[in-house]
């Protein structure tokens, strides 16, 4: 097959075995050892294919995956700074929409933009030109790899770090337990664009995460869509790199990070759970939230539990049952 | 060229941003990433007007700041469109980071700058310390000083940027409210005339998946002085590419500007160094003066970067006195003129042996009437003889 040529819309998978064999995405790169980053961006762009170019934040995968004179991808892809992946990305599609009404470009391809960025550059400072590119419904599929801290400049807190954990600018002493505040609940404040879809995603349930994907791809005719994607981090989390997918499956079994859909207003979990995991299977793993007291994880079982009555209200029935005893 | 002299081209009435409006629409430029800001918004209104009306077939992609305007307007330009933006004062300043990465990508954009002081206290009114805070990103900068100008540098300007050879961004900047709300006669000219001028050069490495590109990669210390170097020698290189487009232009249309102009400079014993409308201004005050026996002349300054440094001294080798007039402040610094450092560092370096003065006028829009342009004519002429060490801050209450 000639470059270029999509060989298929946005896939759909069954299983993993439906995946293409080509690396769009490939080794080589700097990204931690046990990273979950490199995990997503390579589905990622198996599922979009070639006619993909990708717009990079500044962050961990930008800095770790194009180090001058190297890159790991083999598709367009282009980085200029950390807040903008929003209106950057819009440039790009509404140049590609503009060159191929002017004939500049073929009118039939199906170019996609996807924007990538990391929690810092999508919650905090990348925000407003997120918003601004949701709002104009640019034909752009942003993806978040949500990681829940500055990790690149070395683990300082963000709007999306969870409550009580540790960061070095929220550390653990006589007076602060880590983070005091909750997270940002980004998803939802994409979803109050009304764009097309948002959904959440995690790479331990990959035919999910990948189906999301190319759900996210497939409704760029009619505006934008946003995949907010949980990525354990083993240096910032603190724990074993061999761990990642493991506690990335924890995030969802205790209803920390549940998995779900937002598709043109439709709410749906895509993961209903019968029984929830206790909190405490996730945070013990992580060195992050090891200064914790028995009460201060009561008090984030209290969060959890919080949380999932929301999505189940949302869902407008219990797709998430209770903890298990 | 007979043929081309014989037809009558009939101006109308534009300000200087909407003759930057029209040129926009000439062009054909294909995304315009704008937000509003005073006073550059007209700009852009009249191009949403081209753009509503079918006029102009571009995307106009309504950012939600001047930082996100620059990023799309860079992201198009890399994608192989005729990008375009317009801006001012704060909005300017907002967009600072991505100045610099537009030239270091390259990307050969095009802007106009309304110019506006900065904030605090807010003004909305005239001086140029917007484009001074940017002097430094890497950008060619010209200065206009006549609606017309405007409308024929934003063509130039764009022939220079997707010059293969230059590939580097280009403001276009003009005097807030002074020249952006002021209507003068414009001659416009037909956009297939303006495309064969300049016609669409799309970034040859520009995003596109049959050739996949990378841009915008993390570049460690065994390159990066390198990379920058070639900003510096595309900076040097696009001297005399201006040269040659301003040369060019006037063929085709009978209008050129040089790229450094000297008013009334034969025999004239001083110098005064300004741009934009003061320059305009002192066009017609300098008769009178002449008359008056002050034989002063203009050094207009056009293209500002990179700064026509031969130019300068051929004209400025033989004066007794050079004013130089700043309209933002340098604070602190040896003269707090930036414009007037630069030319005392010109002084030195080229062994020129004029009286240097420095002065700072209409900060904020301080109005300058006739009377105070002669004022600047007289201290010019003061200048062969007499030396001001400091800058002078004319018309300050103090």
């Amino acid at each position: 097959m000639s470059a270029g040529q999509t060989p298929r819309g946005p896939l759909r998978i069954r299983s993993l075995f439906d995946l293409p064999r080509e690396e769009l995405f490939i080794s080589g790169h700097g990204l931690c050892a046990g990273c979950t980053a490199g995990t997503i961006m390579r589905m990622l762009v198996k599922v979009a294919g070639r006619d993909t170019i990708i717009v990079n934040a500044t962050g961990c995968v930008e800095v770790s995956t194009t180090r001058y004179p190297y890159s790991n991808w083999l598709v367009p892809w282009f980085h200029s700074a950390f807040e903008n992946a929003g209106a950057t990305a819009s440039g790009v599609a509404r140049a590609i929409e503009v060159l191929q009404r002017k004939g500049a470009l073929p009118k039939d391809r199906k170019i996609r933009v996807i924007a990538v960025g990391g929690d810092g550059g999508t919650v905090d400072i990348g925000l407003q030109s997120l918003s601004g590119m949701l709002e104009r419904r640019d034909p752009v599929m942003y993806v978040l790899y949500d990681n829940e801290a500055y990790m690149n400049t070395g683990i300082q807190r963000s709007g999306a770090t969870p409550y009580h954990a540790w960061t070095t600018t929220t550390p653990a002493g006589k007076v602060w337990r880590g983070e005091w505040r909750t997270k940002k609940d980004i998803a939802m404040i994409v979803a109050a664009h009304k764009i097309p879809y948002v959904a959440t995603a995690n790479p331990a349930y990959p035919q999910d995460m990948v189906n999301k994907f190319a759900r996210g791809l497939e409704v760029l005719d009619e505006g934008p869509s946003f995949i907010h994607v949980i990525m354990a981090c083993t240096t910032g989390w603190r724990f074993d790199p061999a761990l990642g997918i493991t506690i990335s499956r924890l995030a969802t079994e205790t209803g920390v990070f549940p998995l779900y859909e937002i598709d043109h207003g439709k709410f749906r979990v895509t993961f209903p759970i019968a029984k929830r995991k206790p909190v405490i299977e996730y945070l013990k793993l992580q060195g992050r939230f090891a200064h914790l007291t028995p009460a201060e994880i009561e008090e984030i079982q209290r969060l959890v539990d919080e949380r999932v009555a929301e999505i189940n209200r949302l869902a407008g029935k219990e797709v998430i049952g209770p903890v298990a005893k | 060229m007979e043929a081309q002299q014989t037809v009558v081209k009939r101006p109308i009435p534009l300000s200087t941003n909407y003759a930057v409006a029209y040129a926009v629409k000439d062009l054909d430029v294909d995304v315009v990433a704008a937000y509003p800001i005073t006073p550059q918004t007209t700009v852009v209104e009249k191009i949403s007007e081209f753009v509503a009306n079918g006029e102009l077939d571009a995307e106009f992609i309504h950012v939600e700041s001047e930082h996100s305007a620059m990023s799309a307007t860079i992201a198009a330009a890399l994608t192989g469109a005729r990008a375009f933006t317009a801006t001012a004062s704060q909005g300017l300043a907002l967009m600072h980071e991505m100045l610099y990465i537009a030239a270091g990508l390259r990307a050969p954009v095009v802007m106009s700058v309304a110019m506006r002081a900065l904030s605090a206290p807010i003004s909305i009114w005239n001086d140029q310390s917007d484009l001074f805070g940017s002097r430094d990103s890497g950008w060619v900068i010209y200065f206009v000083h006549t609606a017309q100008e405007a409308y024929d540098t934003v063509i130039q300007a764009y022939r220079l940027a997707e010059d293969p050879d230059v590939l580097l961004p280009v403001m276009v900047a003009y005097d807030g409210y002074v020249m952006s709300h002021t209507t003068e006669p414009v001659v416009t000219e037909s956009r297939p005339e303006v495309l064969k001028f300049a016609p669409k050069r799309p970034y040859p490495y520009r995003l596109n998946p049959d050739k996949p590109v990378t841009i915008g990669a993390i570049v460690p210390p065994e390159y990066l002085y390198e990379i920058k170097y070639q900003n510096v020698k595309a900076m040097e290189g696009a001297l005399a590419k201006a040269e040659e487009v301003d040369r060019e232009f006037g063929k085709q249309f009978g209008r050129s500007y040089g790229i450094m102009e000297c008013y009334m400079c034969e025999g004239a014993e001083s110098l005064i160094v300004t741009n934009a409308s003061y320059a305009a201004t002192l066009k017609s005050i300098l008769p009178e003066a002449w008359r008056q026996g002050l034989r002063v002349g203009l050094l207009r300054l056009r293209l500002y970067r990179p700064f026509p440094v031969k130019h300068f001294v051929e004209h400025a080798s033989d004066a007794k006195g050079v004013l130089v007039v700043d309209r933002s402040i340098s604070y602190g610094a040896p003269y707090q003129g930036p414009l007037a450092n630069e030319i005392a560092g010109l002084k030195v370096r080229e062994g020129l042996g004029f009286n240097l003065t420095s002065v700072v006028a209409g900060i904020g829009q301080r109005t300058m009437e006739d009377e105070d342009f002669m004022a600047l004519v007289r201290l010019a002429w003061e200048s062969r003889t007499r030396r001001f060490p400091e800058t002078i801050f004319y018309g300050v209450r103090e």
